[in-house]
């Protein structure tokens, strides 16, 4: 009531002037009451004959006193019900989930810690491209106030509130590939670098949990938070991150009595802890100096999750036109939306692509090995793969009848990574007319300086180039990397430095020793440490991205010639092939043959890149979408990073750090056709 | 009529209709005629004439409009608030970053860079004790849904939300000091672990971002965040954090092209660092095994702020009875609010209990016995004006700083803990005569002791017989040394464990092999310094702010729970002639926290020049920095704030760790900078150096 009184008390100072003008005025309010009684909601009209004295001044402020009135009864029942949650006992949802679905299994963790199992062997975390923190150390004034905060992960809102401002930051420099002068960008380090990508959106945290459950804690857990936009060799010139982890790693086997390390890397920091192998034994100064039996003595085992260590064919449509599977749907569904121009600077997709144009480690997964992996114009390793039995696998939990409709379905092209137009893709190569575009003469520039400052090297790029470019046709693993020298020369000069995309003759070659070469499983050789175990984890049963259909962008002033070709969809390619994507099986990220090839034959028993013999297994996870809303993102799922949360992975993982070999949690597990696509390629072993 | 109620309340349609007409029909059958108000309600009327079949029919309730209002006008009053609130906040948001007005002072990181300051040396920070966050990782089941939250640092919510379960998991094993079985609690690791203590509050944060100013990164500074409860050797046993700590400035060394790094130690930081020094050196497996060199090699200077060297006095009381001044104070104010048991809350005892199995306050404790502290008679700081000090306060200089000091009698700082003002003020030769007969009666009167009547709480006065404290009391006046005789005798298990890790006294012989052991090594009175002629040790402190010396103690009134707490500081025992007696502390000198004379008393005597604790004649500066209150609202805590940890945010302060971080040397950046008397106290301390 002292409320209301007070309401009463502040109103006569400005009703009282116009209380003379109520008399006017009292035909517009007439109109007002009628006109709002349609809606029912005039509280002024009513309360205006409620209290006796004060019934016109009501009319005054009857709209924005409801307003009040509205927000305030949100805010009361919003506090009431933040109130309820906080007051809640913790163990509340659990209880509601298990009376809704059952008792749920018990944590890998929680299990595995009741078997009796307890921490052993260190544990290092290499996380991978994009779901590492980074934050500011040192920016323009346009970022003032964001020292120490996270640009990348956390709740982005920077991104919203100073877009040009978040983007100018996260670019590298277009030249050297390290930071611009007067901005420093690094990574968040320790575990909080990678716990969790965005608020709720769990990446390692439910690893750590479950490692902590028998034992784990800060001083034998360990995160190798590196800054994942620059190149490997890049990240030990600017701030000593591999030095930083061997010390690491040496520290902590030296404080756990000798123990070695288990190593679990995910997604690029498969390829990240490759290059490291290579270089904690090389010798100083590109090196780390760590000797040649450095990996023998520090490491038990690598547990690579979701390893694309021939490369993601994603990063190749990432890098020719900025966009993937989900983009390109975006685009489907609401054409413009991204390349708005309303906003004068919204060029949305450009500003993407000149910013992680900027960023070398991209270009760490474009595919590696050409066409002896990849396939050529007519050949594929995955040619027989049938996309329609996989979405019933999915469903059922076991897909015997995978061979059953392998007979009547196309085969795909899946060697042609790139394609102009969907007939193309599903022509013989010797019916395609292809004009070569290397020499093209790129001819005059498409558009000039009128794309204000965002900068892709297609500006470059005149219109003979880019019809040059479309007029070859097709693309293999192979002409890929020349197509992207044509249209980006800048940047893979940069990335020509720093990562390489072949296949070595003779491993023994003087020029291999160039760190350039240690992150392609395929140029290196392992190192000599015959009892160190790798383990390749992966998810399969999702679609995942392994060829593209092109088309030109409807001409406008300056976007990006080329975007993938929604509308090509079913037809000969089967259900493969949707909306200008051809998909293969994997995790949604990375396809099986990237993930397994190297420890399903390459690396398998004493080969040439693995020549002291180092055991190698495959674990396959199925995927099976979460059951339930309550499930979040699932206990079995396979998807690239929610396998994160896989139960049998965690338990695989917790097994091995407690001490288990590959065999004794059970060796190869194998669900897709990984090891009959190995034997199609022909690699000299 | 609750239907209805929940109703109106979620469409807000018919019901305020319905009110309206019921209202209306009231007020008709009233007959009041003024003329503004029919005419609003025949406009009405004829807004609402569709629905008065209706609303006929709820004629009778007409108390529930009023009850509606109500809640109606509540709900307005906080939708206005809120509205209000967003639309400040929506335009302090839209505000330019730096506005005219508002702009504060240039940070000397800033300046500094300008002048062409860039990174040298690698920079270690190391906390003190209570600054460090701790976080879960084992708990029992009341702490679900905790893990890898902070306990410790942070927003302390769930002390409110479960207080009990918070103090039991951060309380520690009673026996080893070590975590009790089921719970794991372990400092947060990074630059996170101190920066800010809690939102807004800032520790390292303030230096941190101005090592940035001048290119300083993630791998050139560490944070050597260590778990502050526990004894600092079983920081080693249980977390290795002295081993990390090693390998990390190793690492620093070598990737920093070989630039020796710059430590930064606050407060028990400091000590603890101490500790390191003596452990790297040391052989395994009691130590880190870096060989005698060690230091030399890879540190250039050790920049002490606010060092506890010596220990603080308000550890004493701290033990004693779980309070200091601020406790004490807020005793005085509100009687029974700390002891209410209204709520079954005895906060003190809870505070008492938890903070008694933490080893390291114990490291706090004063060193160096009556040499150092002063006996019954006598202390360095007798001469001490405390009015003058206030003064000085306010002004900033220190030109009256020793007027009028000869008139007043000089306070015996050396009874830590006296049991009256009386006992306090008189000559130790009266002391003995002082039996009151009153203290005598008192003890024996309530000879009785409550024994495991006040819940499970544990503090060691449980066991210890009112007779012993009645003694106690009788004693009437503790120097330093009977101090720790009088702790040993109330909490005997609590010492018991924790002198196994640290040692008080004074080292006659430093060859001695036992001085070898880890428990001297946090005692600057009973270790050498490292071989390293090359490094500089500085200690960074605030003068100006009166701080806790001695107390003066009292027995508590008797209450049901008397014998949980049987001693607290007599709160009423103030004015003393020369003012340094308030709320029953004495005061002197110093940064709140610790007095001068703990904090430089090594650097200007004990390790000045080659003695025999400094035997290679490591380099010593004391830089003071005179305390100035922030000088309006937008400072915050202040540019030149001498307090104990606003110190980190002190401008002067910043500017010379980031100069000697570039760089500098002590001689460079000034020498000795020096506002208190401490050269004069540490002359008149009578020690063999």
């Amino acid at each position: 009531m002292t409320a209301l009184r007070r309401r009463k008390g502040k109103k006569p100072q400005n009703s009282e002037p116009q209380s003379e003008e109520n008399k006017e005025k009292k035909s517009n309010e007439t109109e007002e009451c009628s006109n709002t009684e349609n809606l029912n909601l005039n509280p002024g009209c009513s309360s205006s004959s409620s209290t006796s004295s004060s019934s016109s001044r009501r009319r005054k402020w009857s709209c924005v006193d409801s307003c009040c009135w509205f927000i305030g009864c949100i805010c009361s029942l919003w506090w009431f019900m933040l109130f309820l949650y906080n007051a809640m006992p913790a163990s509340f949802p659990q209880y509601v989930t298990e009376a809704i679905t059952g008792p749920l299994p018990d944590p890998p963790g929680v299990k595995l810690a009741k078997e009796g199992l307890q921490a052993k062997h260190p544990v290092v975390f290499v996380p991978g491209i994009v779901t590492g923190g980074l934050e500011l150390w040192e920016g323009h004034s346009c970022a003032e106030g964001l020292f120490r905060k996270r640009l990348w992960g956390g709740t982005f809102g920077e991104v919203y509130k100073r877009p040009l401002c978040w983007v100018e930051h996260m670019s590298l420099d277009n030249e050297t590939g390290l930071d611009p002068p007067g901005i420093k960008i690094r990574p968040v380090s320790g575990l909080v670098a990678a716990d969790y990508f965005a608020p709720g959106y769990f990446v390692w945290a439910v690893l750590i949990a479950n490692l902590a459950r028998i034992g784990y804690e800060d001083k034998n857990m360990y995160m190798a938070a590196y800054d994942w936009r620059i190149s490997f060799q890049n990240t030990e010139v600017r701030d000593q991150t591999l030095s930083r982890i061997k010390s690491n790693i040496e520290l902590m086997v030296a404080t756990s009595g000798g123990k070695k390390v288990v190593v679990v890397p995910h997604s690029m920091g498969v390829l990240y802890f490759l290059h490291f192998m290579k270089w904690v034994e090389a010798p100083a100064p590109m090196g780390g100096g760590g000797g040649p039996n450095w990996c023998a003595e520090h490491i038990k085992a690598v547990m690579n999750i979701g390893g694309p260590f021939l490369g993601v064919p994603k990063a190749v449509s990432g890098l020719f036109s900025a966009e993937a599977k989900d983009i390109a749907i975006a685009r489907a569904v609401a054409p413009g939306v991204l390349d708005m121009d309303v906003f004068g600077f919204f060029q949305t997709l450009q500003h993407v692509m000149r910013m992680t144009r900027s960023w070398d480690s991209t270009m760490s997964m474009i595919p590696k090995g050409g066409d002896t992996i990849w396939g050529g114009l007519d050949w594929s390793p995955e040619e027989g793969h049938a996309c329609s039995s996989k979405k019933k696998k999915n469903g059922q939990t076991s897909g015997h009848n995978k061979t059953g409709d392998l007979a009547n379905s196309v085969r795909i092209k899946y060697g042609r990574l790139l394609s102009f137009g969907k007939d193309v893709a599903d022509l013989h190569s010797s019916e395609i007319e292809m004009v070569d575009f290397r020499g093209a003469i790129k001819g005059n520039n498409l558009a000039n300086i009128t794309c204000r400052d965002v900068w892709t090297e297609y500006h470059d790029m005149g219109i003979g180039g880019v019809k040059a470019v479309a007029d070859y046709k097709v693309y293999t693993a192979n002409s890929i990397l020349d197509l992207l020298h044509f249209v980006a020369p800048k940047m893979m000069k940069r990335g020509d430095e720093h990562f390489s995309y072949g296949i070595a003759d003779d491993l023994d070659d003087k020029k291999y020793d160039e760190y350039k070469y240690w992150s392609n499983p395929l140029e290196t050789k392992l190192p000599n440490a015959p009892e160190m175990e790798i383990f390749s984890m992966y998810g399969v049963g999702i679609p995942t991205e392994r060829a593209y259909i092109y088309k030109f962008s409807p001409a406008t002033e300056c976007y990006i010639p080329f975007q993938i070709d929604t509308s090509a969809e079913g037809g000969e390619g089967g259900p493969c092939l949707k909306g200008g994507v051809y998909s293969v099986d994997g995790d949604e990220t990375v396809p099986v043959l990237s993930a397994g090839y190297m420890c399903a034959k390459g690396w398998r028993g004493k080969t040439r890149f693995n020549p002291s013999g180092i055991r190698t297994f495959i674990k396959e996870y199925r995927h099976a979408p979460p059951a339930t809303l309550l499930e979040g993102r699932g206990t079995q799922s396979g998807a690239h990073v929610d396998i994160m949360g896989n139960f049998a992975l965690i338990e695989d993982i917790i097994r091995v750090a407690a001490g288990a070999t590959g065999e004794e949690i059970g060796g190869d597990q194998v669900y897709s056709d990984i090891l009959k696509w190995s034997d199609r390629i022909k690699l000299k072993l | 009529m609750g239907s209805i109620l929940r109703f109106r309340k979620l469409c807000f349609l018919e019901p305020v209709k319905s009110s309206s007409h019921d209202e209306k029909t009231k007020s008709e059958g009233k007959k009041i005629s003024e003329a503004p108000k029919i005419d609003d309600q025949k406009t009405c009327q004829s807004a609402t004439t569709l629905l008065l079949e209706e609303k006929a029919k709820q004629k009778k309730q007409k108390k529930i409009p009023r009850e509606w209002r109500c809640i109606d006008s509540c709900c307005w009053t906080i939708g206005y608030l809120c509205t209000t609130w967003w639309l400040l906040l929506f335009l302090y948001q839209c505000l330019p970053a730096n506005l005219p007005g508002l702009r504060a002072p240039e940070p000397p990181g800033a300046r500094l860079r300008r002048e062409g300051l860039t990174p040298l040396h690698p920079v270690v920070l190391v906390p003190g004790i209570v600054t460090g966050g701790l976080e879960l990782w084992e708990g029992r089941p009341c702490s679900d849904g905790l893990f890898r939250r902070r306990l410790w640092g942070g927003s302390f919510t769930e002390i409110f939300k479960r207080p009990m379960c918070w103090l039991e998991h951060l309380s520690l094993d009673n026996e080893t000091g070590l975590d009790p079985p089921g719970i794991r609690v372990r400092a947060v690791p990074g630059l996170v672990a101190a920066d800010y203590f809690a939102p807004g509050y800032f520790v390292w944060a303030i230096l941190i971002e101005n090592l940035a100013r001048i290119g300083y990164e993630g791998k050139n500074m560490y944070m050597a965040a260590y778990d502050w409860r526990l004894s600092f050797q079983n920081t080693e046993m249980r977390d290795q954090s002295l081993s990390r700590l090693k390998s990390k400035i190793e690492l620093m060394y070598v990737t920093n092209g070989f630039k020796k790094v710059v430590v930064v130690p606050h407060s028990m930081g400091v000590i603890y660092f101490l500790h390191f020094m003596k452990w790297v050196e040391s052989p395994p497996p009691m130590g880190g095994g870096g060989g005698p060199d060690w230091c030399s090699k890879h540190i250039k200077a050790i920049m002490n702020i606010g060092p506890t060297f010596l220990g603080v006095p308000k550890t004493v009381g701290n033990i004693l009875s779980a309070e200091s001044k601020d406790v004490a104070f807020i005793r005085a104010m509100a009687p029974g609010l700390l002891d209410s048991e209204i709520l079954g809350l005895q906060t003190l005892e809870h505070v008492m209990r938890v903070s008694r199995t933490w080893d390291s306050i114990i490291s706090l404790l004063p060193k160096g016995g009556e040499t150092i502290w002063g006996n019954l008679d006598w202390s360095p700081e007798e001469d001490h004006v405390c009015a003058s000090t206030k003064k000085k306060h306010l002004k900033g200089n220190s030109t009256d700083s020793r007027r009028g000091f000869q008139e007043l009698e000089s306070t015996n700082y050396g009874r830590i803990v006296s049991f009256g003002k009386k006992a306090s003020e008189l000559h130790s030769s009266e002391l003995s005569t002082l039996n009151s007969p009153k203290q005598v009666s008192l003890s024996n009167g309530n000879s009785q002791v409550p024994n495991a009547s006040c819940g499970k709480v544990w503090t060691e006065y449980d066991e210890v017989s009112w007779e012993r404290i009645s003694k106690i009391v009788e004693n009437k006046a503790y120097t330093v040394e009977t101090m720790l005789d009088l702790i040993r005798s109330i909490a005997p298990k609590m010492m018991k464990r924790a002198e196994a890790h640290f040692s008080h006294g004074i080292a006659d012989n430093l060859d001695d092999p036992k001085y070898d052991h880890y428990k001297y090594w946090s005692n600057p009175l009973e270790t050498k310094l490292p071989n390293a002629p090359d490094m500089e040790i500085y200690c960074l402190y605030g003068v100006g702010i009166p701080t806790e010396r001695s107390y003066v103690y009292k027995l508590s009134p008797s209450g049901r729970c008397r014998s949980n707490i049987p001693l607290q500081i007599d709160s009423s025992a103030g004015g003393s002639q020369n003012g340094c007696l308030k709320g029953g502390v004495y005061f002197v000198d110093g940064d709140e926290t610790v007095p001068v004379l703990s904090a430089g008393f090594m650097c200007a005597k004990g390790w000045r020049g080659k003695n025999r604790f400094n035997p290679s004649g490591i380099h010593t500066y004391v830089r003071e920095y005179k305390h100035k209150a922030p000088a309006n609202f937008l400072e915050g805590r202040g540019l030149e704030s001498g307090g104990h940890v606003d110190i980190m945010g002190n401008v002067a302060l910043i500017e010379d760790v980031l100069r000697v971080a570039a760089g500098a040397s002590g001689v460079e950046i000034g020498g000795d900078r020096i506002y208190s008397d401490i050269m004069k106290m540490s002359e008149k301390i009578n020690i063999r150096v």
